[in-house]
């Protein structure tokens, strides 16, 4: 698609990526198809699409958790798999899979222990962290005693620990309330803005898609392939007036009218899609 | 929270159990008061307590033996279910191996392996009794940590993954402290059971100086206020174990405090 612009050191390249559940077997799943993809450095893309799209499938692949059956996806210039030894990338989930047994510092510092770093370079790293999520009086704190957006908060805060210049994140906002959803939002773009972050941020809300993204990459199932890309083109400075801004009405259209046109489509080949 | 607040609080949470022992203590006496029942079949709670105080020293050598027996039991039961728990999930094949084996072996009238025991120690021996409840206490464990090592989060072992752990790292970082409230659910359900086998394992044979002879020997006499002193001994070392467990585990798996802290 953009292939021909694609630097090699780009923090995300995938050329000609299938994924293929089950092959060979009756149940075998085309999860995805003929993906080409290329993330700018700094750049926030969103991955977008019904459920079966293959967008978390997606994800994962560049996480080096799930294997491609042919293609090649490269980060930062290597294999996926030694971007996942380096731990170049941190990721954050719908869970916030926080370790109920560490205290919120303990469990920024997870990451950084894995990587053989010394105790007091941690200790100053997590207190960098909270402050950068502003949880800094929360250090002693245990998971439990901290709201669903404060621990989805902590678990960014541990996914930037080793400043990673890559973050992944799967629908990391998706069990929280509206309000604390446009909160976080916000704050992640701040914190990314601030270190220069790429990002690559799976999403089924629409607002959240064109809110957070430079582009919008909206995927469609069966098979899972990348069917329209949108370039958002809002600028950098966004804030709550940006949610009311026109621009912002036409690009949620345009979005919608991409995801519109899969779902029309999937009626016209008598594919249900829930 | 005030000092006033938490007192009141300790107040309604000892006051309602400890009125009902009461009432029931009270009860026990006036009925045997009212129906005349011979000391010599239900003593009153007044001649045990008294029991208790006199022959303070025998009650209280019986309940070391037998509780030290429990004990070791306990123990070592706990380290090897623990132990033997962690090397088969860490290797598929043992587990396959482990579990039919430890369900029918569990599955024996467990009791009945300290008459086999008996005969291969010397009789005034308490090996035999603290194997018995060694291998009791095992089973409970070794079925609670097996079940605590496979319930993993499956986001904990995504990230895991993300970060290149090793097994050996995601072993010590996430299955362990992730199995503890685990461990720590069979050590306070294997405790009284502990002390049961203890006293039962008495009954084989072997030296007549722990709680389950002395209980035995005495009830079948005419001092049954005696032998009902053996048994508060028996409950004191109940509630000791009870006590222990639970401390070991706020101590241990301090994440876990937040009911007692709410």
């Amino acid at each position: 698609m953009e292939n021909s612009m694609s630097n090699p050191n780009d923090p995300v390249v995938i050329a000609g990526v299938r994924k293929i559940f089950n092959q060979g077997k009756p149940n075998q799943v085309d999860a995805l198809i003929d993906i080409d993809l290329t993330v700018r450095a700094g750049e926030f893309v969103s991955l977008i699409g019904p459920s079966g799209c293959g967008k978390s499938t997606l994800l994962r692949l560049i996480a080096d958790l799930l294997q491609p059956s042919a293609g090649t996806i490269t980060i930062n210039g290597k294999s996926a798999h030694q971007a996942r030894v380096d731990q170049d990338y941190g990721m954050a989930f719908q869970q916030s899979g926080l370790f109920e047994w560490r205290t919120v510092a303990r469990n920024i510092e997870l990451p950084l222990e894995l990587k053989g770093w010394d105790k007091a370079k941690r200790r100053a790293r997590a207190v960098e962290m909270l402050e950068l999520v502003k949880l800094p009086e929360f250090a002693d704190h245990y998971p439990w005693q901290l709201s669903g957006g404060m621990q989805q908060r902590v678990a960014i805060a541990r996914a930037l620990a080793a400043h990673p210049g890559l973050l992944l994140m799967d629908e990391p906002f998706g069990a929280l309330d509206e309000m604390t959803r446009e909160h976080m939002q916000a704050e992640l773009l701040r914190i990314c803005a601030a270190a220069g972050t790429t990002v690559v941020f799976v999403t089924h809300s629409i607002p959240e898609a064109v809110y957070l993204a430079d582009r919008v990459v909206v995927m469609s199932p069966r098979p899972g392939r990348i069917t329209t890309v949108v370039d958002v083109a809002l600028g950098r400075d966004r804030d709550e007036l940006t949610r009311e801004a026109s621009g912002f009405f036409g690009k949620v259209t345009e979005v919608r009218e991409a995801l519109r046109g899969i779902e029309l489509s999937l009626e016209a080949r008598g594919i249900e899609d829930r | 929270m005030t000092t006033v607040e938490r007192v009141r609080r300790a107040v309604a949470l000892v006051l309602p159990p400890l009125l009902l022992g009461v009432v029931f203590l009270v009860a026990w006496q006036s009925w045997i008061n009212i129906s005349h029942v011979q000391p010599y079949v239900v003593p009153r709670p007044s001649e045990i307590w008294t029991s208790f105080v006199n022959d303070f020293e025998l009650v209280r050598r019986a309940s070391v033996v037998t509780g030290m027996n429990a004990l070791v039991g306990l123990v070592l039961g706990s380290l090897f279910g623990f132990g033997i728990a962690v090397l088969t999930n860490r290797f598929e094949v043992a587990s396959e191996l482990v579990n039919p084996l430890a369900i029918t072996i569990a599955a024996v009238p467990a009791v009945v392996i300290v008459g086999v025991l008996n005969n291969m120690y010397s009789l005034d021996s308490q090996i035999p009794r603290r194997i018995m409840v060694t291998i009791s206490v095992f089973f409970v464990v070794f079925v609670q940590v097996v079940k605590g090592l496979r319930q993993n989060d499956a986001t904990q072992m995504e990230l895991m993954r993300s970060y290149a752990a090793t097994p050996r790292q995601t072993l010590r970082k996430v299955r362990l402290p992730n199995t503890m409230p685990f461990f720590f659910t069979g050590v306070r359900t294997a405790a009284p059971l502990a002390l049961i086998i203890a006293l039962v394992s008495e009954y084989f044979g072997g030296t007549q100086d722990g709680l389950g002879s002395k209980i035995s020997g005495t009830l079948s006499g005419s001092n049954k206020a005696l032998g009902f002193a053996y048994v508060l001994g028996g409950a004191l070392v109940g509630l000791i174990f009870f006590a222990g467990s639970n401390l070991l585990e706020y101590l241990v798996v301090p994440w876990r405090r937040r009911t007692r802290s709410r």
